[in-house]
């Protein structure tokens, strides 16, 4: 235990570093929470931006939808907006959580970029998100027409995510729905 | 055949790698001049090898050759050569490959440029730089070959290069970055070659200064530009997101100026000896780190690499034995002595011990945030993210209360100084920089008090530059003489410091003078911001090599003059379907006006305009220029280029002992 000790203390924190470094390549930051899975979408009755009404969960189940949630704060939202249109141009129903937001910044946003949701509900103190185990936006729900949540994605949905993700997912719920 | 050629001499250069990193040092360990006297012909070799595989990658590239793997991902016919080119390291895969080749030139120049340096120390120091090749060129090889092909069912077209990444200023940006982040591996070496050898005096830091100096220049440059191209490309007008990409970047750069300072102490006065050499670890340490950061898939980024948990175990093992072995080896061979040298608090050495103090902090502070979601995870705490608010929050009275230090550090003398002295010499700069603090948020459109806080600082730092450069000056019997006086080193330092006031200028005016108006426009409606009136000429479709676009055409009006004419598009590119924005901006020294377009509005010909009025935006990156243009001057001082001492080889490690 000599002035030698002190030496040895960026080693230690390094080791320390390291051993959560090791961990951390066992967990995926994408990843849900598997809880979460194969689990009904949880209840809500929240607001309805932009509109004088309240939406639940009743809502928005009965076919397979997209929950996107977005908020004017978060950089990538802006980056997957335009997307989101294209799915929607493709007939996909996308219901928007905005999630910890503004009204009327939010509103300001789908004025000047287009609304390209269903509708959106307002979680302004993120109480869904909560539910929902958002710990980022913009993320992405696919709920099938059961209310049952099937997929989650982190991050911003592309065409490549959609093409080899979401797609073949939301193609074979919808198939189901048909066939029953 | 040549992705086979660039396959087979990547191996090659592995087997050099390996040779590189244990004859030499094999040699030193047993004073065989032969074993270390090869050091220098096989970092050159390694080069070579590197070199061929590089560009046969380049050429399968500029080739069109969708067999091979990574162009069939990256790259596209209809892509301009000179993105073909760039996007050689728009991929994992090729970016580590220029990684290893740009590995290779700086150990190829320490080989060249360093005939002034004991064989000893230079066959250990191109060792370890061999190491670390051996690291990269089988990372490459085992988890990421570039010349994986696609046979049989090579596709007949390229999936395309992200079209974020086809532009001018990502061309270099990587390069410029991996220039800084690779170059803090020559001070890396020569701290790991002074502690094998035990000779720790002041030469290894005067060895590895200017290299440092270089790394640190173009890792600011690398920096300056990452900000700048996502200022332009990304169409919302930010420079900088907090984003762990970023932070990986810039936390070589932060430890990076810490270590810079700290060796100019060590080099002038051979104090924190150990804290100099602890510093050298760390920067190139946190430079594999964002290496693994960015590559291995455990921090979510809106730009990380494709990901593979194979290739995060890899680098996380090459970091264990890269940083773990460094450390051990320091903590057994570092001086736990400290210097008999001694210095008052009120001194030049306190000043500099501070800037570490800050820096370090800072680093520290960016580490934390980038790690925290990932250690809250590892511990099943949740799932966490950390923004803006955080970086800033901390990082903002940082560097406020780092400036104040900055300006008393120029004026103030090694081992002791008398706060007296100090008080009569910062007197009337004080002053000055109040006054101008006071005076100059009138120019703007309102009063603000950070910007006001702001230019106190920067005047502070720039009249404590011009103080200590007039006595160094005016000694001379005219000012010509007195300016030749002047070394490369010093004007070096003189353009960071200047360098750095601009940025804090800049980034505090731009941040809280930005004037942003998001609107809709049809043809024929105008704007006013800021006192420029933007007029929506007109919508016309254009059409690219690689995608077609709607361009909006503006005019831009001041006082009733035309100042500019703008043409923002909205591109879709063809192979992938992506939609890009593309600003229009119109540079200036003392305000940037910016005009990004939105989407469609209804069927006239709506468009949803962002229009931006960014003051003295540009002061940043020129801020940063001028400091990466100072970090490569000071390499041209001439008293890092002395001949060679006559103790060649081992006499003066022998009276030094081991």
């Amino acid at each position: 235990m000599g002035p030698r000790f002190k030496l040895f203390v960026p080693l230690i924190l390094f080791v320390v570093l390291a051993l959560f470094l090791l961990r951390g390549l066992e967990l995926d930051p994408r990843e849900m929470p598997s809880a979460l899975i194969d689990n009904p979408l949880p209840e809500f009755t929240l607001p309805s931006l932009g509109q004088d009404r309240l939406i639940s969960r009743q809502d928005v189940v009965g076919r397979v939808v997209l929950l996107n949630v977005w908020a004017t704060w978060c950089v990538s939202c802006r980056v997957e907006h335009p997307y989101l249109h294209r799915l929607a141009e493709r007939g996909v129903p996308i219901y928007g959580v905005n999630y910890k937001d503004d009204d009327a910044d939010a509103l300001r946003w789908l004025d000047e970029l287009g609304n390209p949701y269903v509708a959106n509900i307002v979680d302004r103190e993120g109480t869904l998100g909560l539910d929902l185990g958002v710990y980022g936006a913009p993320e992405t729900y696919l709920v099938d027409a059961a209310g049952v949540i099937r997929y989650r994605h982190v991050g911003v949905v592309d065409e490549r995510i959609w093409q080899t993700v979401l797609q073949p997912l939301y193609v074979e719920l919808t198939d189901g729905a048909v066939n029953q | 055949m040549i992705p086979e050629v660039g396959h087979f001499a990547l191996i090659l250069a592995l087997c050099l790698a390996l040779i590189l990193a244990l004859v030499p040092a094999w040699g030193a360990w047993r004073r065989n001049t032969a074993a270390m006297a090869l050091a220098p012909g096989l970092a050159i070799g390694l080069l070579v090898f590197v070199g061929i595989s590089f560009t046969c990658l380049s050429i399968a590239f500029l080739q069109d050759d969708f067999s091979v793997k990574v162009v069939a991902g990256n790259s596209n016919s209809l892509l301009p050569p000179i993105y073909k080119f760039s996007a050689v390291w728009g991929n994992h895969e090729g970016s580590l490959l220029l990684w290893a080749l740009i590995l290779c030139l700086w150990t190829s120049a320490v080989a060249v440029f360093s005939s002034q340096l004991p064989l000893l120390v230079l066959s250990r120091v191109l060792s370890v730089m061999g190491a670390v090749g051996v690291g990269f060129i089988s990372f490459s090889l085992l988890t990421s070959n570039p010349f994986e092909r696609l046979l049989p069912g090579a596709p007949a077209d390229g999936n395309d290069l992200n079209p974020l990444l086809q532009d001018p200023g990502l061309i270099i940006h990587p390069p410029l970055l991996y220039m800084g982040y690779v170059g803090f591996s020559v001070a890396f070496a020569f701290a790991i070659a002074a502690l094998l050898g035990g000779r720790l005096d002041a030469s290894w830091a005067r060895w590895s200064r200017p290299w440092t100096n270089v790394a640190w220049a173009f890792l600011s440059l690398g920096i300056m530009l990452g900000s700048w191209w996502a200022y332009y490309e990304l169409g919302w007008g930010g420079w900088w997101f907090w984003d762990p990409v970023e932070n990986a970047s810039f936390m070589p750069w932060l430890a990076g100026t810490a270590l810079l300072h700290s060796l100019a102490v060590t080099e002038k006065r051979g104090l924190f000896k150990s804290w100099t050499l602890l510093l050298a670890i760390f920067v190139f340490s946190l430079s594999l780190l964002g290496t693994f950061m960015v590559r291995s898939g455990v921090l979510t980024s809106v730009h990380a690499f494709a990901t593979d948990p194979a290739r995060g175990m890899f680098i996380l093992l090459f970091l264990g034995v890269v940083v773990g072995g460094s450390l051990t080896l320091y903590a057994f061979r570092a001086p736990a002595v400290s210097s008999r040298v001694a210095f008052a608090w009120v001194s030049r050495e306190t000043l500099l011990l501070l800037n570490n103090v800050f820096f370090l902090v800072a680093t520290l502070t960016v580490l934390f945030g980038t790690l925290f979601p990932l250690i809250m995870d590892a511990l099943g705490q949740g799932k966490y993210s950390v923004g803006p608010p955080y970086f800033n929050a901390v990082f903002v009275p940082l560097m406020a209360l780092l400036v104040p230090f900055m300006g008393l550090g120029l004026v103030s003398r090694w081992k002791k100084d008398d706060p007296r002295r100090w008080r009569a010499e910062l007197g009337v700069p004080a002053v000055v920089a109040l006054a101008c603090g006071v005076t100059f948020p009138l120019l703007g459109e309102h009063y603000n008090v950070w910007v006001a806080l702001a230019v106190v600082l920067s005047a502070w730092l720039v009249l404590g530059l011009f103080k200590d450069f007039w006595y160094r000056v005016r000694g001379a019997a005219t000012l010509g003489r007195g300016l030749r006086r002047i070394t490369p080193s010093y004007w070096g330092m003189f353009m960071a410091h200047l360098g750095f006031a601009a940025c804090v200028t800049g980034i505090v005016a731009t941040s809280q003078y930005s004037i942003e108006h998001d609107l809709k426009m049809s043809p024929g409606d105008s704007e006013v911001l800021a006192g420029y009136e933007f007029r929506f000429i007109e919508l016309t479709p254009v059409r690219g090599p690689n995608f077609v676009a709607d361009e909006a055409r503006f005019e831009v009006l001041h006082d009733g003059q035309p100042v500019a004419s703008l043409a923002p598009q909205k591109r879709r590119y063809l192979a992938t379907g992506s939609v890009m924005t593309e600003a229009a901006i119109d540079a200036g020294l003392f305000r940037d006006l910016y005009v990004a377009m939105g989407e469609p509005i209804g069927q006239d010909g709506a468009w949803a305009m962002r229009l931006h009025y960014k003051p003295l935006v540009r002061w940043m990156w020129l801020g940063a220029i001028l400091m990466g243009l100072g970090g490569f001057t000071t390499a041209l001082d001439k008293r890092y280029r002395r001949q060679r001492s006559p103790a060649r080889v081992s006499g003066g490690e022998a009276l030094h002992g081991a």
